[in-house]
């Protein structure tokens, strides 16, 4: 047998790549990050925020696993907020601004630290296959590494081209050379690509604002963080603030729009419907007379502005002009324009559930390669590919993640299933088990996986084992006292005394009842933490519903349990149409559960799948 | 995948028959026959001429693409002499090819359902409008089938989309320019909802007996006249009468068509005190029938009506007035207040017809009920506000899922589709 190298390597060192090396180090396999300077660890090429809806979801489910986005947000968090802070936790989103310089630095020192992982300065050049299995990389042209698994999130750098105006420079970020060394040997691979864009807007100096009269928008008083294992912010905390466009703003761009990059005709990509450029919102929105703009600030010791909700690809001087007839951005200067990056993507359903490509063994995708944008997206398939990868490596069986466990197994889902219309971002509405789906129960929901896979180190292990303790404790007290309504009413809430008796945790999930309630009952549940009797509360508010739903995951469970051969022949299957034939083909579900999903899919046609894949031998299904 | 054939007409001697194939190689049987596949939907005469059987028959030959004939596959239809021997050698041509065999029970409607080509309701409607046998039940049916209450469930779809997106932009945009609190445009699309919704749940008892026929029982005291009324109405001695009171012990039942509207005549046992064993299994069958009818004929005799009671528009009537000197009331022996009556039960009926809704089975009641309880838990929590559209949400998403089972699914792209159209997300 041969000796690689290592037994992963990770191609990239912006999110997708350090949660897969992390990922992949954690689990105990040899793994090199090679990234093109070692600067370019941790970048935030977009906006100076992690989280939010959906997002701040998928933060939560990585720190479950122990890895690193939400530590490292943490401790570079100078305004935390918790989204839908009114609405049901369930649709609550934890966000903060991040201190850009302190992200990178904390990354850094964290890979750094991490065992098995070693940095390794150098681009990438090509791959190396041993037939059609990839056993390695090649560096700078000339360097070869050798490894079991590779996982490549090359971001925006396969031929990147960033338009401002009608100006091209070729490039994956800003200053930044494309990976096009790369980009041809995975032309070779006939792998189905296709094209996306993104933008950003212009940076501004935020000595030149006029601050004052703008409003502020401050952090949340009690700041929530991302990792279940930070206590507190440790950077300064500060405000943004908001300004508006105006009808000059949207007359300046207006008489510009033939100069802009996108209505000039120069970009062929699709971008976000939901980030879209301000010419977008000024041409699509028409009757709009002011859009909101929130000004970021990059940093603590930097005055870099990032005006959030002007991105743009029109020249630098409409930019400027643009601008300055802003309120508050009279006098603004641009310290680095805004501008549109087109790249290539890779179809995500050339991908299996564990993030390795059908066509070719070895090989990981993560990150926008895949489609998707987002930092937090990026990191979750990170973790995903990385655990897979250091799982081949040592020859075990891959993990997936289901729709029912989580917000990385809903995006997984989607993306390996439909494919991506436009760059994919991760939404609350997107999960189907969206109250089960929290981000406070992300720890609960996970952790207990990742500990059994060998992925968390000893702090975690404790501290969840801890809390879960407590949990249980908790729980068994409030299960075992029942509540009558009668009681419930003279502790003061109005129910109706309908006679019914209640456990204290189902008492709990009552709208009125609170533990100040409950405290009148019984007095000794105040000896119940508070963090515990939080989560308790939280747990019991939707428990009714959880319940309902467990049918439907049940039934989920069971058909993605039916796995569908990587070689199965869809063509084959008698009295299905040519059209889903044609569409199961192009899509090659994993599972049952995935062809249920495919557009068009009928039950009666999903029961012929099924039959016909539950009447393959055991050997035809090992074959896959 | 196998080709599919079956005799399309009703099995026995007439005058043309039509035998239908389906499947992908369906055209091949042409040239089984000797000849090769005309154009699609032209019409062509040609001798069916088998290698083995002979020359079989001249028939009129229709062929139909994929994708555009009632399956969805390749179809050809051979229009043959309805002779019992022709039939039973071109289905014995049809055969002895490759990959062909005799379709099974509704195969037919089934590769429609499964290529897309009909959805649920469409194919429920089918079978209505094949079993029809009044022109009411015709065009009920054929509402169903050219699939109206498919539209009308789209629209509440369409509606309940709206009212979804409008919650979930509010909760995954909640920083971004997008309204706070959106309770009185989705209680006001909720409640049209359930309005119509409603309606259709209404209408569903009416439109479920049009489907399967009215009931009209006949009852009264033993000996009132009632099966010798019912002979008369069915013009036939569907029930057997006598001088002797209790004859009648079980239920008899005639179908007919009333002037479009299909009814079921009940005959029942006379209503009376009984230590007869099995009269008063009749009797207590009687009252269980005539109670759930849709419409009860009472006739008055010797006795009374026991426990049974006349309803607002029951008909009530003395029997044999054959042997009354008044001439009043009705009589199947001379026929006396017969057509009076059967005017009456045809108005009756008719103005209760009116009412059928586009739900004419069960199985589409209780998706409708089902996804009615859930809007209105979901109305409930809109009414308290942006704190509760987490469950608001829910609540319309199990809705949508519900009412999706009428006909196909939902996809949570729709919504994201209805959000990016409606908003100017991207801060």
């Amino acid at each position: 047998m041969k000796q690689f190298d290592f037994d992963v390597i990770v191609v990239g060192g912006g999110h997708a790549g350090c949660e897969a090396a992390h990922a992949s180090a954690r689990l105990g396999a040899h793994t090199a990050l090679v990234t093109l300077t070692e600067e370019g660890i941790g970048v935030m090429s977009c906006n100076p925020a992690i989280g939010g809806l959906g997002k701040g979801h998928l933060v939560r489910e990585i720190d479950a696993f122990d890895g690193v986005m939400g530590q490292v947000a943490d401790k570079a968090g100078i305004q935390f907020r918790l989204l839908n802070r009114r609405k049901g936790p369930a649709v609550q989103g934890p966000r903060a601004q991040a201190d850009r310089k302190i992200y990178q630095a904390e990354m850094l020192s964290v890979t750094k630290a991490q065992v098995n992982l070693e940095i390794i300065i150098g681009e990438v050049t090509d791959l190396i296959l041993t037939g059609s299995t990839i056993t390695g990389v090649r560096i700078d042209g000339d360097r070869t590494l050798s490894a079991a698994s590779v996982v490549l999130t090359t971001g925006t750098f396969l031929r990147g081209v960033i338009h401002i105006g009608d100006r091209q420079i070729s490039g994956g970020r800003m200053g930044e050379r494309p990976s096009n060394d790369l980009a041809k040997t995975l032309a070779a691979f006939d792998l189905p690509l296709g094209r996306l864009k993104t933008g950003t807007p212009p940076r501004l100096d935020g000595r030149t604002i006029n601050w004052d009269g703008l409003d502020e928008q401050p952090g949340d008083d009690d700041p929530v963080m991302f990792s279940f294992l930070s206590n507190g912010p440790t950077a300064r905390q500060v405000s943004c603030a908001i300004t508006h466009t105006n009808e000059e703003t949207h007359d300046i761009i207006r008489k510009n729009l033939d100069r802009s990059a996108m209505y000039g005709g120069h970009i062929e990509g699709v971008g976000p419907r939901y980030c879209p450029s301000i010419e977008d919102k000024v041409v699509r929105f028409a009757d709009k007379s002011s859009h909101q703009i929130f000004l970021e600030p990059e940093g603590l010791e930097d005055h870099t502005i990032y005006p959030n909700g002007i991105s743009t690809s029109l020249p630098e001087d409409v930019q400027l002009d643009y601008v300055r007839s802003i309120r508050g951005l009279e006098q603004a200067d641009i310290l680095q324009p805004g501008y549109a990056i087109e790249y290539d993507y890779v179809d995500p359903r050339a991908l299996n559930l564990d993030l390795s490509l059908k066509a070719r063994e070895g090989l990981y995708l993560a990150g926008q390669i895949n489609g998707t944008t987002g930092y937090e997206e990026a990191a979750a398939q990170g973790l995903v590919a990385g655990l897979n990868a250091a799982r081949r490596a040592k020859k075990l069986e891959p993990i997936s993640f289901s729709r029912s466990d989580s917000y990385i197994g809903v995006m997984i889902d989607d993306l390996t299933s439909r494919g991506v219309a436009e760059p994919y971002r991760m939404f609350t509405s997107r999960a189907e088990y969206r109250l089960s789906l929290r981000a406070d129960n992300a720890d609960q929901r996970l952790t207990p996986k990742a500990i059994a896979l060998g992925c968390v180190g000893q702090e975690r292990q404790e501290s969840f084992t801890r809390k879960k303790a407590l949990l249980s404790k908790g729980r068994s007290r409030l299960d075992a006292l029942v509540v009558t309504s009668r009681q419930l009413v003279d502790a003061g809430v109005s129910v109706s005394q309908d006679g019914a008796k209640r456990t204290a945790f189902e008492a709990l999930a009552i709208e009125a009842v609170t533990w100040e309630s409950l405290f009148v009952i019984a007095p000794e549940f105040r000896e119940i933490d508070e963090d515990t009797r939080d989560q308790l509360a939280k747990d019991a508010l939707y428990a009714n519903y959880i319940e309902r739903q467990k049918k439907d995951i049940d039934a989920l469970r069971r058909d993605e349990a039916q796995v569908i051969p990587t070689d199965f022949d869809f063509s084959q299957i008698e009295g299905l149409s040519n059209e889903l034939k044609t569409k199961l083909t192009r899509s090659r579900p994993s599972n049952i559960a995935q062809a249920g999903r495919i557009d068009g899919m009928t039950p009666s046609a999903l029961l012929l799948l099924l039959s016909r894949v539950r009447s393959l031998k055991p050997g035809e299904r090992a074959a896959g | 995948m196998d080709t599919i054939f079956a005799l399309a007409t009703a099995p026995g001697k007439s005058g043309v028959a039509v035998i239908r194939v389906s499947g992908p190689d369906a055209f091949a049987c042409c040239r089984v026959f000797g000849f090769e596949p005309p154009k699609p939907r032209k019409t062509a005469l040609r001798r069916l001429i088998n290698e083995a059987r002979g020359f079989l028959d001249e028939a009129l030959v229709l062929t139909f693409e994929q994708g555009a004939s009632f399956t969805g596959e390749p179809i050809v239809e051979l229009h043959v002499h309805g002779s019992i021997a022709i039939i039973n050698s071109v289905l014995d041509c049809l055969k002895d090819i490759p990959d062909y065999r005799s379709a099974g029970p509704g195969e037919f409607t089934r590769r429609a359902l499964n290529n897309g080509m009909l959805d649920l309701t469409q194919v429920e409607a089918l079978s209505d409008l094949i079993d029809a046998e009044t022109e009411m039940q015709r065009k009920q049916a054929l509402k169903g089938f050219t699939g109206r209450l498919r539209e009308e469930s789209e629209a509440w779809r369409a509606d309940l989309i709206h009212a979804l997106s409008l919650l979930e932009a509010t909760i995954d945009f909640a920083d971004e320019e997008v309204p706070i609190d959106v309770s009185d445009d989705v209680e006001r699309l909720l409640s049209s909802v359930m309005r119509t919704m409603d309606q259709e749940i209404d209408g569903y008892g009416v439109a479920e007996r049009v489907r399967t026929g009215f009931e009209v029982a006949i009852v009264g005291p033993p000996n009132a006249g009632k099966s010798t009324l019912l002979n008369t109405l069915a013009g036939r001695d569907a029930a057997i009468t006598s001088e002797i009171a209790g004859t009648t012990r079980d239920v008899i039942e005639v179908r007919m068509d009333l002037d479009s509207l299909p009814v079921t005549f009940l005959d029942t046992a006379g209503l009376r005190e009984t230590r007869d064993t099995v009269e008063s299994i009749g009797i207590q069958r009687a009252m269980d029938r005539a109670r759930a009818a849709d419409l009860r004929v009472f006739l008055k005799g010797d006795g009374d009506f026991d426990k049974l009671i006349p309803r607002d528009h029951d008909i009530v009537v003395e029997g044999k007035s054959d042997l009354r000197s008044d001439g009043n009331g009705i009589s199947g022996i001379t026929g006396v207040g017969v057509q009076k009556l059967i005017n009456d039960v045809k108005s009756y009926l008719l103005s209760h017809a009116t009412s059928a809704g586009l739900v004419s089975h069960e199985r589409q009641k209780l998706v409708l009920e089902e996804g009615r309880v859930a809007l209105e838990k979901s109305l409930f929590f809109v009414q308290i506000g942006p704190d509760r559209y987490d469950l608001a949400s829910e609540e319309l998403r199990s809705a949508i899922f519900t009412l999706e089972r009428l006909v196909g699914r939902v996809d949570v792209e729709d919504v994201l589709d209805k959000v990016f159209s409606s908003f100017c997300i991207g801060k």
